[in-house]
């Protein structure tokens, strides 16, 4: 083909199985993420019909959604039951179910165990110009790596399983180039969303998103992922980033990496990915780097961002009345007035984990903001999950987990925690959350819940203030 | 899923109008990990009548259903169609259903016959006593006292049924694309496979 192809073109051509007449695609998809909560009418579907999973060997499984993040063994090492019931029989599916269909299983205490969005990179599962699919929204992180990647449901899962494949039609495809240097102290997690907040929750809907600009460019590989893995909250089902010098150099050496002549013939291959030049996108957005400053959300969309500086906006300021409406619903949940200034508004809670940020960059950052400091008398829990054992083992090897629990916070075990209502860890309903987590729904973090999204060193700056604090302050007053 | 082409038995006679997908089954039986096992959850407030025809001997494990208009309204809940199929239900036979249902049925193997009224209000009156008889290829209800009523179906669904082909089955058929494509993968792109990329993972 002579025309000049876009990352997303290149890599759905490349797993195009079969064309049919009205343009739908079966996809061949090359790595397939299993968990707990969606996976378990699937693997029941498989043995109602007397099929089996195609390809357990790019079948990766691994628990999270439920799994508390308290002590999974004793003192004496054996491990510990979990108490509710529902979550516990889950967990037991994975793990029968796993071994049952031949599939490599990360069990809740092995040292790789984590998030699954943590644990595909950090495995090396994730590869460039791979198709890569999970039963979680949340899976369009791995674009990160130049994966296109994105959330099924869970006949969909089953549908993988069985065949390996997906039934898809091409999606339009949108960049969004992000140029400039970024301020001190504005992070990844600044950065997507303001994006969110530019385009809206829904304005990446129908497109594959990719991301470019020397901001992404320059940013490291985890910083990458905290920025594809929001692209489903503007909508996009995936977000791409197309590989790179730093890609292979992060994935090199990874336990499921290709290694030795392989690795080689797949750098060259990946090498032929980004976007030709010239190559046309149905949309492209821009953004200056300048304009970035360290966000909050204010409401219950990961739209309503603000600057930290800023105030909680006025509904009556909204052009679209349905707008109107939806942020005078959010004020009223979220107990703020329109006008307050973020920097006034006191938290209860921390939440510093999800597989938004997690990983141990992220851990740096906060712990950073932390050393010396103590969170503040208002703040009454305060969490610190990180996103698979390893990214633990790090920090604590580098000794932040001694600087997170001076601060006051709990170092917790691996988990999604409190970024869903889903296991023990919870957000009283009324209080307020600074979260570094990637949705801030009503009763997203458990009923009631008030969650702000912010940056790992705004969540760790909040603490120690123990209100919506703007970092660069904390920071420049040293 | 299992091929359907004749479905011959008992009929449960519901008549019940706008059956919706709570009736079917309950939001407390949504929080299993199984698709199968719904079955004893199915229809758990009609139950709740002693005169219920669910719990009538007469119609113990019948393969149909005879309802009102409007089967299946309510919530999206595939769990409605797999409990019924749990408890042995292949066709249901009403003036009408909701997209949903009958998209969900059908992928669970449930055959949705849409009747008039009147031949449905015959078909309840039949079912008292005797069996019916519903054959998919010539798309027709037959009873024993020579009764014959056709019904119109989607011939992409027709074959799916007949054939038994779930969506699942349906990409199966597209099987030696796929394993074309994977033959192909393998040798340009060795290292995608997992027996090579994944050997020195050790958990
Ligand atoms: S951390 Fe949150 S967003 Fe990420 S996979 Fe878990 S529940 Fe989903």
């Amino acid at each position: 083909m002579s025309k000049q192809q876009t990352l997303y073109e290149k890599i759905w051509n490349a797993h195009v199985v079969e064309r049919r007449d009205d343009g739908t695609c079966l996809i061949y998809i090359d790595r397939h993420l299993v968990h707990e909560v969606t996976s378990p009418q699937a693997f029941e579907g498989l043995r109602a019909a007397g099929r089996t999973v195609r390809r357990p060997d790019l079948t990766l499984a691994v628990p999270d959604h439920n799994l508390p993040t308290t002590a999974r063994r004793d003192a004496a090492g054996n491990r510990l039951p979990i108490l509710d019931k529902m979550s516990a029989q889950q967990l037991e599916a994975l793990e029968a179910n796993a071994p049952a269909f031949g599939i490599r299983y990360i069990g809740a205490t092995d040292i790789e165990q984590g998030i699954v969005h943590v644990v595909g990179p950090e495995q090396g599962f994730t590869l460039p110009g791979t198709t890569m699919v999970c039963g979680d929204s949340h899976t369009a992180a791995h674009g990160a790596l130049g994966s296109l990647a994105f959330g099924i449901g869970t006949s969909e899962v089953e549908h993988v399983l069985a065949t390996q494949t997906l039934m898809l039609k091409q999606s339009k495809s949108m960049e969004i180039r992000v140029d400039g240097t970024l301020g001190f102290g504005v992070s990844p997690k600044d950065v997507i969303l303001a994006i969110v907040g530019k385009l809206g929750a829904a304005g990446g809907t129908g497109y594959v998103v990719e991301y470019t600009g020397s901001v992404i460019r320059d940013m490291s590989i985890e910083g990458r992922l905290t920025i594809s893995n929001m692209a489903i909250e503007h909508g996009a089902r995936s977000g791409l980033i197309a590989p790179d010098d730093k890609t292979y150099a992060y994935l090199k050496g990874r336990p499921m990496a290709p290694k030795g002549a392989a690795w080689d013939e797949a750098v060259a291959w990946w090498k032929t990915l980004p976007s030709d030049a010239g190559a046309r996108y149905d949309k492209v957005v821009l953004l200056d780097a300048a304009d970035i400053v360290p966000n909050v959300t204010w409401g219950t969309s990961p739209e309503d961002v603000v600057p930290v500086t800023g105030v909680v906006p006025d509904p009556a300021s909204f052009e679209d009345a349905s707008k109107r409406d939806a942020a005078a619903k959010s004020l009223a949940y979220m107990g703020l007035e329109a006008g307050q200034r973020m920097q006034d508004v006191a938290v209860e809670n921390i939440f510093i984990g999800s597989c938004t940020n997690s990983r141990i960059e992220d851990l740096r950052a906060a712990a950073h903001v932390l050393r010396g400091k103590h969170i503040a008398a208002g703040v009454k829990q305060a969490l610190v999950v990180p996103g698979s054992g390893l990214v633990k083992a790090e920090a604590e090897r580098e000794g932040l987990d001694r600087i997170f629990i001076d601060a006051g916070f709990e170092w917790r075990e691996p988990g999604c925690s409190a970024c869903l209502g889903m296991n023990p860890d919870k957000v009283p309903a009324g209080e307020r959350c600074a979260s570094t987590s990637n949705r801030n729904f009503m009763g997203r973090q458990g009923p009631g819940a008030r969650t702000h999204l912010l940056s790992p060193a705004m969540a760790a700056a909040a603490a120690v203030t123990g209100r919506l604090t703007d970092v660069r302050e904390l920071l420049g007053s040293e | 899923m299992e091929p359907v082409s004749v479905i011959e038995g008992k009929a449960y006679p519901l008549g019940l109008k706008n059956v919706d997908t709570d009736m079917i089954i309950a939001a407390d039986w949504l929080k299993t990990i199984s698709r199968s096992g719904l079955g004893v959850g199915a229809f758990e407030a009609l139950r709740q009548d002693p005169d219920n025809v669910f719990d009538n001997p007469a119609y113990a494990g019948a393969p149909i259903v005879i309802a009102g208009d409007n089967f299946g309204c309510g919530s999206s809940r595939e769990h409605a169609a797999w409990a019924m199929l749990d408890m042995g239900i292949r066709a249901v036979i009403a003036p009408s259903f909701s997209d949903i249902y009958s998209s969900n049925a059908f992928k669970n193997g449930i055959l949705t016959v849409v009747l008039p009224q009147e031949a449905v209000d015959r078909l309840l009156e039949v079912a008292q006593t005797d069996p019916i008889h519903v054959d998919l290829d010539s798309q027709t209800v037959t009873t024993p006292f020579q009764d014959r009523f056709t019904f119109e179906i989607d011939p992409f669904r027709k074959q799916c049924l007949i054939n038994g082909l779930d969506e699942i089955g349906l990409t199966l058929t597209s099987d030696a694309h796929i394993a074309s494509y994977e033959k192909k993968v393998a040798s340009e792109r060795p290292w995608v496979s997992g027996e090579k990329s994944h050997e020195s993972l050790a958990v």
